[in-house]
């Protein structure tokens, strides 16, 4: 018999011993320090997941960057996967991820690389910053800044160069080291809105003076549409919405990313407690319990203004207790489409949905929702105020109302402008835009940012409203005019259009996905593929999931319609 | 009843039922449409994004994915137009410009291609773009993005299917790609190879390696996984008689889904180490003298026999103990690990041929403890609701369990469950990867569950939110729960279970006044000395709220072995004949006597622990063990080795020379599970079909050939020449299963008992009308505070747990010769947690010596934040640094089982060597 210490031993183990052991936990861990950092970054926010975003863009303003250690502690503390934070951190463009402590990145500045910009020398101004900063500065590209009356645009974290030039934006890097730059805004303040009238067709909805139907029958009467680019009559919208048992939401497209479109910062900018009134009164009509403002990551001196807004309306009572939250977007054009924006303003990708459902009836969370464009409620209380004529009498070749262009290009004076509905593009140039500048002559225009396809100066007499530019291949979308001159090669305008789609593509439906991204290999040869460019335009159009990768072709197909010999 | 929606389709007028996609519908029209985001397995949703089963539909300005879309009443849909045939093409050929060269690229017979083949596209017009390099850091798996088309499957196989939450869609547009973690290798990161992507991926980017350029499978044999109680349903893949990989089917219990061991542990049937011939010890060879004996070369200890010397020492030996010193000095250890008709028949040899109840297994170590008191309280010892049922429940709680380890695909449940909006509870001293998605996840102090569950019911009580109807209808004995509970309070046993009052009181809430709500539990609740009062509370919690009997509601017990509930329902128990019939009731033995025509010893047989014991106590010279490993596998397991060291006679049947074999006199070469045809029992009471997929290896012989064999010498006349003559035996003795007949479960592989005749689908939810007691009621048996029989002191101040690792089973007689199960965890850790590193001045990889009152180890600590603080866990597999060394055999009074997730230990840093 054995002492007792022989049965400690057994037969030789099973187990090849080929690898070494774990001495932790499967993936990364996580260290109790950065667990600490974000704690107090987040301080006593709460975490629900939907929250993902806002908290990124948190750890973002504190350490100029997120770093990975930093997420697997807020994965933690937020009770998400590793792979949902990732997920949503690589997605958006104005996050950065960096690898390590030591993997730190460089300031970023981005050089806005749409249209308009590069039409005004953007290219050239970004490689004269990275021969001149390249070292210290991460020089990037960015999409459309939504100034684009000043292209071409530099932004500096939160801080937008106009009309930037090397000089300027060295300025301006000296100035933003020593945080001395400042933020201008001059808008309508609360009491001149007031004294103006304004909120006086909130409050007398809010007390029964006015009733939702005799709103609803204006906003039919003056056949109000949807601004955001599909032009949906409102009244049907919310009548939609309202077919749906509550609770109801109410979310704010405040994303105003097609190229070329500045108008939502303009009204937002200039007179924000109209744009809220319409907020309100377009709530109450469907009841909505919470309403959600997304507004895009680039227009940071619009968020302090509507911050000051919302804090400003809830201590004069105006908003009848419902929630209102103001979220930040985090640079994704795809936000535009409402889908994806409530898929973002979830903490989610923005990955448009599958419609039907549509998102009156299945929106935010699950629940019916009104999605409305800033614009598109910014003319509500004047539509509500003022005597029907005023609409019906505005308006030109046929059409009624009026339309708020942004104007941009070698014109000489770019800007918003309200104009009468139905207006030409020559028209608005010559009697807006103050004309062509001086040495560029007319040559094309984009009746629609980057999305509504091109025509040629000679088919400039054609009203620009909805339904009237698509019998010719194109549509007005956010009505944003670019103009392209005589100095513009063609095949450059339409890589660029091609480019901003690959760029933004959320890439999920593979025509969209590789799609956009074939097109531009077959774009940047000299000779052009134009068959199989169609052939692919045609599937693109007719197999995305949503109308990015539907109008992703149209600026090729239109130039190619109208200027063949320059496509080939 | 719904109404059909008619469309037209192709020209032709269809019916679709509400839900259907088109795909669907055209599918079962017999058109297929191309797809390569989308398969119909169960689990997976549309998604919709590959956009290569375009069609058209009238009036539509754009083409629909039909894979997403449902027809409306008189829809026009067209799958063949132009316009949608060259969509589908395009697409097809938009992905085939990045793909790898078909020839050279490792699966060429992907689904891809074979759709690629369909559309008729073999080549791109598009130029191609660099694509990611390959991630090799897997054991099991290879990544090889290049191939990757971006449809998102593995990414919801990962997340909706397994939610195990790995996989993502990392980037943007062109640029986004499949990443795991933080786009970390899979090797490296959270993946716990569940194999979920593989199965799922259409293109290869995602492959087993040993499926790596698509060999030539001879056979697909249909079985079921023999690595836990859930009784996952899968296909073995065989070449040239080996299992190459393995895929899961479509099983009332998995769905298709497989874990890390059923998905990637097969290999271990093929290990070299195998024992392939009958062995005898060699003449003077110490039974103790086992350090030397290297299994792979046994030859040292042990040498050749043939089946007949090997058989004749065997029944002669036994014989001859019988003999000397009377049949109860003989004793059985059977398997829960084989097959109904192999427990069957080993308990069978045991009762008739040696002639004593001395036979037991794994049981007794699992959840023995709640056996006893569910059959105490409500008349029948399994589950009374399929873990499956979680999707009906608005609450579940996990209490003592950690199933995404233990459980896995089990686990995969009660997170869709969860991610549906059921609301979970955790109670368990350790945290596990489910507490993410709890609602409520309850730390408690090791041991002190009767405290947390009886101040759970005092709140019940207290606030009104017991189901009096029910109360009153279906138990009886309330009144003396009700007054002993009084002194529950959550404040006064806040101390002993560490749980502040509020939450208890939140957990009480959500748990009684939910529609309906359901406990699963684990070895948590029935190791303990007080596991039958862990499951008394458990009982007596779902019969105060009347969450039992309903969809949705019940006492689940997740059985641990792949058969541990047929094993027991067969009776390889010591107290019962089959069907959980009192050995000790003499009508009923004399209905057995007369069936099996022998007699049987009318006294209760000992338990495992209690088996050591005799021994020791030189009542017990001769054992026969199949498919046990108690040297490994029994509490303070030096004192079990010891006492296998005494004996005069052991002869053990298995796989491989195990901890157990090493003190053997006979050592027989077995048959493992995907070598033989038997039915097994789930843990949701499903009766499963296993088939056989390869031959045995060497001279390695069928289990139940060998029990037999045996029997014959031992004068018994068996002449069963195939298993299904076994199991017609046992349908016809036991009431339960009677309506499951062999040709059944040949054509149906899995029925749920109790199953009365062969039309009966089976009951998955029991209790419904009452209790199968006596009075037809639940009774509930109020529970009193006992303490850990060890509890830290001075000298031994850390609790030690033990239990598994998802990668290992049981011993680790199996899973540690799997190369892929072995690699992942290759050696013996302790976890513990990282705050005790410091105080030891130690690091994680470093060596610590942990001593308890029976025996001491030395162990590599790894650093596991889910480990409370002043408790450390052991994982019992490793031969190497045996947890049961240190474990405890103080036995809980009822259930007979060890208290192993409860002993005082000591730590040190270990000495320089």
């Amino acid at each position: 018999m054995g002492d007792s210490n022989s049965f400690l031993k057994t037969p030789r183990a099973p187990g090849a011993k080929k690898r070494k052991g774990r001495y932790f936990t499967k993936g990364r861990q996580l260290d109790p320090q950065s667990l600490v950092e974000v704690r107090t970054v987040l301080k006593n926010q709460p975490l629900h997941k939907d929250l993902a975003i806002e908290h990124l863009h948190r750890l973002q303003d504190t350490f100029g960057h997120l770093k990975k250690r930093h997420l697997v502690a807020l994965a933690s503390e937020m009770h998400m996967a590793l792979a949902e934070i990732y997920e949503i951190a690589t997605f958006y463009h104005n996050f950065k991820v960096a690898e390590s402590d030591e993997d730190t990145p460089k300031l970023t500045v981005k050089v806005c690389d749409s249209l308009t910009c590069e039409m005004a020398g953007s290219a050239v101004l970004a490689k004269e910053l990275a021969e001149n900063f390249g070292k210290e500065i991460e020089i990037s590209h960015g999409a459309c800044m939504g100034r684009c009356d000043k292209a071409p645009v530099v932004r500096i974290k939160d801080h937008y160069v106009l009309n930037a030039t090397l000089t300027k934006t060295a300025d301006e890097l000296k100035a933003y080291s020593s945080n001395s730059i400042k933020m201008a805004s001059d808008h309508t303040s609360y009491q001149e809105y007031k004294e103006q009238g304004g909120f006086a067709s909130l409050n007398n909805l809010y007390s029964g003076a006015l009733s939702s139907e005799e709103i609803l029958t204006k906003l039919r009467d003056t056949n109000h549409r949807g601004l955001g680019g599909a032009g949906f009559p409102h009244h049907l919208k919310i009548q939609s919405v309202l077919s749906v048992p509550g609770p109801r939401l109410m979310a704010v497209n405040a994303d105003e990313s097609e190229p070329g479109t500045f108008k939502d910062r303009y009204y937002m900018n200039n007179n924000p407690y109209q744009f809220l009134e319409g907020m309100l009164i377009a709530a109450e009509l469907v009841e909505a319990d919470e309403i959600y403002i997304f507004l895009r990551d680039e227009y940071s001196d619009t968020a302090e203004i509507l911050k000051e807004a919302l804090a400003q309306i809830k201590i004069m009572g105006l908003t009848k207790n419902r929630t209102i939250y103001l979220r930040r977007g985090a640079g994704a054009y795809i936000c535009g489409e409402e889908s994806a924006m409530l898929e973002s303003l979830e903490g989610k990708r923005a990955l448009p949905r599958h419609k039907p459902p549509f998102p009156s009836q299945v929106g935010l969370f699950g629940k019916p929702t009104l999605i409305n464009n800033v614009e598109t409620l910014y003319w509500l209380p004047e539509i509500i105020v003022k005597d029907p004529s005023w609409y019906s009498k505005s308006g030109r070749h046929g059409a009624t109302g009026y339309r708020t262009f942004s104007l941009s290009g070698p014109v000489n004076k770019p800007g918003v402008y309200r104009t009468p509905a139905g207006i030409t593009a020559s028209e608005l140039i010559e009697e807006f835009g103050g004309g062509m500048k001086e040495g560029y002559i007319f040559k094309a225009y984009l009746p629609g940012g980057a999305s509504g396809g091109a025509l040629p100066a000679a088919m400039a007499d054609i009203p620009m409203d909805f339904g009237t530019l698509e019998p010719h291949g194109c549509f007005i979308g956010s009505a944003a005019v670019i103009v392209l001159s005589d100095k513009d090669n063609l095949k450059d305008v339409a890589r660029n259009l091609m480019r901003f789609f690959e760029d933004e593509s959320c890439g999920q439906c593979t025509p969209c996905r590789a799609g956009t991204e074939k097109a531009l290999l077959l774009m940047k040869e000299d000779s052009w593929d134009t068959d199989l460019l169609v052939e692919l335009s045609d599937v693109m159009r007719d197999a995305s999931i949503c109308g990015l990768g539907q109008a992703a072709p149209n600026g090729f197909m239109s130039l190619l319609k109208h200027f063949p010999e320059e496509l080939k | 009843m719904t109404e059909g929606i008619s469309f037209s389709l192709d020209g032709k007028d269809v019916t679709a039922r509400t839900g259907q996609s088109i795909w669907e519908i055209a599918k079962e029209n017999g058109t297929q449409i191309p797809h390569l985001c989308h398969t119909d397995r169960p689990s997976f949703q549309a998604d919709g994004n590959c956009r290569a089963c375009m069609v058209e539909i009238e009036g539509e300005r754009v083409l629909a994915a039909s894979c997403m879309r449902q027809p409306s009443p008189g829809m026009v849909v067209n799958t063949a137009s132009k316009r949608a045939e060259k969509s589908r093409k395009m697409v097809m050929e938009l992905l085939a410009a990045d793909q790898p060269e078909r020839q050279t690229s490792l699966n060429p017979k992907s689904h891809f291609w074979k759709m690629a083949d369909i559309t008729e596209v073999s080549s791109s017009r598009f130029p191609n773009r660099e694509m990611p390099r390959e991630d090799l850091s897997h054991p099991a798996m290879a990544v090889n993005l290049d191939a990757c088309i971006n449809c998102n499957l593995c990414v919801r196989a990962c997340r909706d299917v397994q939610v195990n939450d790995v996989i993502g869609m990392a980037g943007r547009g062109v640029h986004s790609k499949i990443v795991f973690d933080f786009d970390d290798p899979m090797g490296d990161s959270t993946c716990v190879a569940c194999g979920e992507c593989v199965q799922a991926c259409p293109t290869g980017a995602l492959l087993e390696k040993n499926m790596i350029k698509a060999p030539a499978i001879d056979r697909k044999v249909a079985s079921v996984c023999p690595f836990c109680g859930v009784g996952c349903q899968l296909t073995y893949n065989v070449k040239d008689d080996k299992i190459i990989s393995v895929d899961g089917r479509d099983g009332p219990a998995n769905q298709e889904r497989l874990c890390v061991k059923g998905r990637f542990g097969f290999d271990y049937i093929h290990n070299p180490e195998r024992l392939t011939m009958p062995l005898i010890r060699k003449e003077g060879i110490a039974k103790h003298d086992v350090a030397g004996l290297d299994p792979a070369n046994p030859f040292t200890h042990f040498r050749e026999a043939t089946w007949e010397e090997a058989l004749d020492v065997t029944a002669q030996g036994l014989l001859k103990i019988k003999d000397q010193t009377g049949p109860r000095s003989l004793a059985g250890f059977g398997s829960a690990k084989g097959s109904n008709e192999e427990a069957y028949l080993f308990q069978k040899l045991v009762r008739t041929g040696f002639g004593t109840n001395n036979v037991d297994h794994c049981t007794r170590l699992c959840h023995a403890s709640s056996v006893a008191a569910l059959l105490e309280t409500v008349g029948s010892g399994a589950v009374s609701a399929p873990f499956n049922e979680a999707k009906n429940s608005d609450v579940i709680i996990v209490i003592g369990a950690n199933p995404s380890v233990n459980h896995p695909v089990a686990a995969t449940f009660f997170k869709n469950a969860i991610k549906a909006g059921t609301k979970l509870i955790i109670i368990d001293p350790r945290r596990q990867s489910l507490s993410r998605h709890a609602t409520f996840s309850l730390q408690e102090k090791p041991g002190s569950d009767v405290a947390l569950l009886n101040s759970i019911m005092h709140v019940i009580i207290e606030e009104g939110l017991t189901n009096t109807d029910y109360i009153k209808n279906h138990t009886e004995n309330y009144s003396t729960l009700k007054e002993h509970l009084k002194d529950y309070s959550p404040e006064a046993m806040a101390a002993k279970t560490g749980i502040d009052p509020d939450t208890v009181r939140q957990v009480a809430r959500l748990y009684a006044t939910a529609d309906a709500a359901l406990i699963f539990w684990g070895m948590g609740i029935s190791q303990h000395v007080h596991g039958t009062d862990n499951s008394r509370c458990l009982i007596s919690l779902s019969l105060m709220t009347g969450q039992v009997g309903r969809p949705g509601t019940g006492l689940h017990p997740l059985r641990g072995q792949n058969n541990v509930q047929g094993a027991s329902d067969v009776a390889l128990i010591p107290m019962f004949l089959p069907d959980y019939q009192s050995v000790e009731d003499p009508e009923i033995r004399a209905r057995f006597e007369t069936i099996w025509d022998a007699q049987i010893d009318p006294e209760r047989g000992l338990t495992v622990v209690e088996i050591t014991e005799a021994i020791h106590e030189d009542k017990i010279h001769g054992m026969y063990i199949m498919g046990e490993n108690p040297a490994m596998s029994d509490p303070n397991v030096t004192h079990a080795r010891e006492a296998l060291s005494k004996l005069d006679l052991l002869v053990v049947q298995d796989l491989f020379l195990t901890e157990t074999a090493a003190y053997a006199d006979v050592i027989l070469p077995a048959s493992a599970w995907p070598e033989k045809v038997g039915t097994v029992t789930n843990t949701n009471r499903q009766v499963q079909m296993g088939r056989a997929a390869v031959p045995l290896p060497g001279d390695a012989r069928q289990d139940y050939w060998i029990i037999q064999e045996i029997a014959k010498r031992m004068g018994l006349n068996w002449n069963y020449s195939h298993p299904k003559e076994i199991f017609a035996e046992l349908t016809s003795v036991m009431e339960s299963i009677r309506g499951i007949s062999w040709e059944r479960l040949e054509t149906e592989d899995a029925v749920t008992y109790p199953c009365s005749n062969e039309g009966d689908p089976g009951q998955p939810i029991i209790f419904g009308d009452g209790f199968p007691t006596a009075s037809g009621r639940g009774t509930f048996v109020p529970a009193s505070l006992v303490s850990p029989d060890e509890v830290p002191d001075k000298e031994f101040p850390i609790v030690l747990t033990t239990g598994r690792l998802l990668e290992h089973w049981h011993t680790g007689s199996m899973t540690r010769r799997s190369e892929i199960l072995d690699a992942v965890e290759p050696e013996p850790i302790m976890q513990m947690p990282p705050a005790m590193f410091e105080t030891l001045g130690i690091i994680p990889g470093d060596f610590v010596t942990v001593r308890s009152r029976r025996g001491k180890l030395d162990i590599r600590a790894r650093a596991d934040g889910a480990v409370q603080k002043g408790m450390v866990f052991i994982p019992f597999c490793f031969a190497e640094a045996a947890a049961n060394v240190l474990t405890n055999d103080a036995l809980d009074p009822y259930g007979k089982i060890a208290e192993v997730k409860f002993c005082a230990v000591q730590i040190s840093k270990q000495a320089t060597v």
